[in-house]
């Protein structure tokens, strides 16, 4: 497939790995913040490629594992009335709320339906114009706005049975909130490549500077990986500090302006809770007044939901890169993908999910070439 | 014969599967992964207990008044009932045949039994009954006996099908998953996931336009020119539900034996491929139907492997991985660039992602 | 999040609201939005996520990059940052 099979090329994968041995001179721990770049590390095993200074940290990069838990709770009451489908990507189904997750429901009452796209969604609805049809829209910049074209279709073509119930969460204030810990020992960031398609990189200028620390928007493929961390490595063993882009065949610096035009015109910031972590100011999205139609969480009442999480769950800890899956007391006993606690072990680049998988036991053969 | 005392399941204490764990059964327990074994672990096997069920390969292997047997079931419920490359009737006979095959047996004998909800339209069945016995002709194998229920409507999904089989095995011939030996080289007949991609192109939601149409096959025929290869053949496995890693690590499990795949050699088309980074599937754990796996000894590999490439379902064999002594009841795979990672049993169902 | 892969535009069905194409990937081909995208022709790529077009691949730019990667044994004597991209235009 061309634009992908070059950037899996084991040669090029060989001289990073060479490069990276005689350029770290010291311990280093660089952060990724997105699910889908912890899937193509665990997958390619790239961490055995690194030298051993180097540490790659996880970050609450997985909209599934921060979506809180009264969310789920909530999709749950609403997808259990008989005259609502509920339609989520396939990520969603697995997680598990206070009681049960979304699969279960579907097993009970059968109207759960997956989707590849939010359009597809809108479809359904227009198919089935006796049911209320709500699309548990997850996501961070990267899909808010495929979501908001969803609402603003919904709206302009009157199609009154559709609404959104909107879980959307943005990448750089849970940087910074990650940065301003006391206990942070992230010293590199990954930004995710595909949230800066759709944003562009200019609002990480201001974290880069205050925080003094090196941010490289970074793409999926394994040798993005391996140039985004040889760029973090660079910058860091020289003492810089700046905003750089290895995705750049996708990246650039504005973003994509319509997209952006049109989050603004669906969506306004606001607090959003992330799962395990807390209240981040400002860190996410919700539907305009305009569109409070659209709005499932207006428009469903489902009543207060008494969320509560496993107290062994450690994610919170995890997802901000101070602890690792194998840390964790119920790792691989009472947690396990098939019965998990938290939502790192379920959604499929949720950092306990992917340990579990691909790794199992600490110190197994990632470390072996 | 004195009646077993009934089992007292009133404290559901004695249910093996904890209830406060699964009060009730799930999709995922018949996605072919850990759910599904531990469902048949806990209340199939060890409720019917008995040697001839305990291997728990594709079919029972058995002697019985002198003659070797191998005798199958397997039941299909895929929705859609018709899809791109085939149809439930034509899984229905090739899924026993081959499960037949990968027992070393030669397919002989199938019944069929029929579930149909009420209203399915009578040409959908007369399709269906065709494509059945065009597969068994296809197979050399003939439907000799059957059954026929209908079920009120909405209690059925149209139709769903079981198949048993029957056939004969050589003297000699030891197929069986606990036989695999470190050195063993993994082949595959063809493409991975063709099956499971197929489905998943008309599956509403998730639909996507390709020509890639189902792979099921009967596989008999080619597996009869492996086995005219003896000894060399030691373990036959067809990856369906769960994939070709669900199937390794069931065998790597079996025989205490760990397994390395190479991910380079694995065989993909271009379309599935594209289909998998479409949907952020892993081919790995996506179904297939006309595609077996063969352990076989390293000399005999190169042998067998020309052989297959001279049958028509085997044009595309490949040399996957071999089996090793270390790390037993693990499969690991080199990945493409170097690295190394392990590749796990499914969970429950594999669903499309969108991170 | 961003399972998002590139794909080649196939066809575009011109005047609808929103503006979609037939995008292939390797080999399969899907119904993409291309509505942020509009300047984008046929024949060219874009990265798809959730049946969105969000980006236009650069050919040019994928192309200095697989050439970075060829002289990664050069990198400590030059400076590994790819060059800035030519002057972004409206819509990219």
């Amino acid at each position: 497939m061309r634009f992908v099979d070059e950037y899996r090329d084991k040669d090029s994968a060989a001289r990073f790995a060479d490069l990276l041995q005689r350029i770290t001179t010291r311990p280093w721990t660089i952060m990724e913040i997105c699910g889908g770049q912890t899937h193509t590390i665990v997958k390619y095993g790239i961490e055995s490629l690194l030298p051993p200074a180097i540490t790659l940290v996880h970050g609450p990069g997985c909209p599934v594992c921060v979506t809180p838990l009264e969310m789920i709770d909530k999709a749950i009451a609403i997808a259990s009335q008989p005259d609502v489908i509920l339609t989520s990507f396939g990520d969603m189904l697995r997680v598990p709320g206070s009681q049960k997750d979304l699969l279960t429901v579907k097993a009970e009452m059968g109207n759960v339906r997956m989707v590849y796209s939010p359009l597809d969604a809108l479809k359904i609805a227009q198919e089935n114009p006796k049911k209320r049809v709500v699309f548990f829209g997850v996501g961070f910049e990267t899909t808010a706005p495929a979501n908001a074209m969803a609402v603003w279709q919904a709206r302009r073509m009157g199609v009154k049975n559709f609404s959104l119930l909107c879980s959307h969460v943005l990448v750089p204030p849970a940087m910074e909130a990650i940065l301003s810990s006391p206990s942070n020992h992230v010293q590199g960031f990954l930004a995710a490549g595909h949230v800066c398609a759709i944003m562009g990189y200019e609002e990480y200028i201001p974290l880069a500077s205050r925080y003094a620390i090196p941010i490289v928007v970074t793409g999926f493929e394994p040798l993005d990986l391996l140039q985004g961390i040889a760029m973090t490595v660079k910058q860091l063993e020289e003492g810089r500090h700046e905003v750089e882009n290895q995705y750049t065949r996708a990246v650039r610096k504005e973003g994509n302006v319509r997209a952006r035009r049109l989050l603004q015109e669906v969506f306004t910031v606001s607090d959003r809770a992330w799962r395990g972590i807390g209240i981040i100011p400002s860190s996410g999205f919700e539907l305009r007044e305009e569109y409070a139609a659209f709005d499932a969480a207006r428009v469903f009442e489902v009543g207060t939901i008494a969320a509560q999480e496993s107290p062994l769950c450690i994610a919170g800890q995890i997802l901000q890169g101070w602890k690792k899956p194998y840390d964790c007391s119920a790792f691989g006993h009472q947690c396990t993908p098939e019965h998990p606690l938290g939502a790192p072990m379920v959604s499929s680049e949720g950092s306990c999910a992917a340990y579990y998988h691909y790794r199992r036991r600490q110190g197994t053969p990632a470390a072996t070439p | 014969m004195t009646k077993p005392p009934p089992v007292d399941f009133g404290a559901g204490l004695n249910c093996p599967i904890p209830l406060t764990d699964y009060p009730s059964v799930l999709l995922a327990h018949g996605g072919g992964g850990r759910l599904t074994q531990q469902l048949i672990q806990k209340m199939f096997v060890s409720q019917f207990a008995n040697e001839v069920l305990e291997p728990l390969h594709d079919g029972a292997v058995f002697a019985l008044d002198g003659a070797n047997l191998a005798f199958s079931t397997d039941s299909y419920v895929v929705d859609p009932v018709f899809f791109p490359g085939g149809d439930i009737g034509a899984l229905a006979v090739n899924g026993t045949v081959n499960d037949l095959a990968m027992c070393g047996a030669r397919p002989v004998h199938l019944s069929a039994g029929f579930i149909i909800e009420e209203g399915l339209p009578m040409n959908d069945l007369w399709r269906i009954v065709v494509s059945m016995h065009n597969a068994a002709q296809e197979a050399g194998v003939r439907i000799v006996t059957g059954d026929t229920k209908v079920v009120e409507k909405g209690k059925g999904d149209r139709i769903f099908i079981n198949t048993s089989g029957i056939g004969t095995i050589l003297p000699g011939i030891k197929i069986h998953p606990r036989n695999a030996r470190p050195g063993d080289k993994i082949l595959v007949n063809g493409p991975i996931a063709v099956h499971g991609i197929a489905i998943m192109s008309v599956r509403e939601g998730l639909g996507f336009d390709s020509a890639i149409e189902s792979d099921t096959a009967p596989l008999n025929g080619i597996v009869a020119t492996l086995l005219a290869a003896g000894e060399k053949v030691h373990v036959l496995r067809d990856p369906t539900r769960g994939g070709v890693a669900s199937s390794l690590n069931e065998i790597a499990e079996s025989s205490h034996v760990g397994i390395l795949l190479t991910e380079e050699s694995i065989p993909l088309t271009e379309e599935v491929r594209g289909a998998c980074e479409l949907l952020g599937l892993d081919p790995l754990y996506v179904a297939n139907e006309g595609k077996f796996l063969a352990f076989v000894s390293p000399e005999g590999a190169d042998d067998i492997l020309a052989r297959m490439r001279e049958h028509p379902l085997g044009r595309n064999a490949a040399v996957i991985g071999e089996v090793t002594a270390g790390h037993p009841g693990t499969v690991l795979m080199k990945s493409r660039i170097g690295g190394t990672r392990v590749v796990d049993m499914l969970s429950g169902e594999q669903l499309p992602r969108i991170c | 999040m961003c399972l998002a892969i590139p794909g080649k535009v196939l066809s575009i069905d011109q005047g609808g609201t929103p503006l979609m194409a037939d995008v292939s990937f390797g080999g399969i081909s899907k119904k993409v939005c291309l509505e942020w995208l509009p300047d984008v022709r046929e024949g060219e790529y874009v990265i798809v996520h959730v049946g969105f077009a969000i980006s236009k691949v650069d050919e040019e730019e994928a192309l200095e990059t697989l050439r970075l990667f060829q002289e990664i044994g050069d990198f400590e004597e030059g400076d590994m940052k790819p060059p800035d991209g030519p002057a972004p235009k409206d819509g990219e």
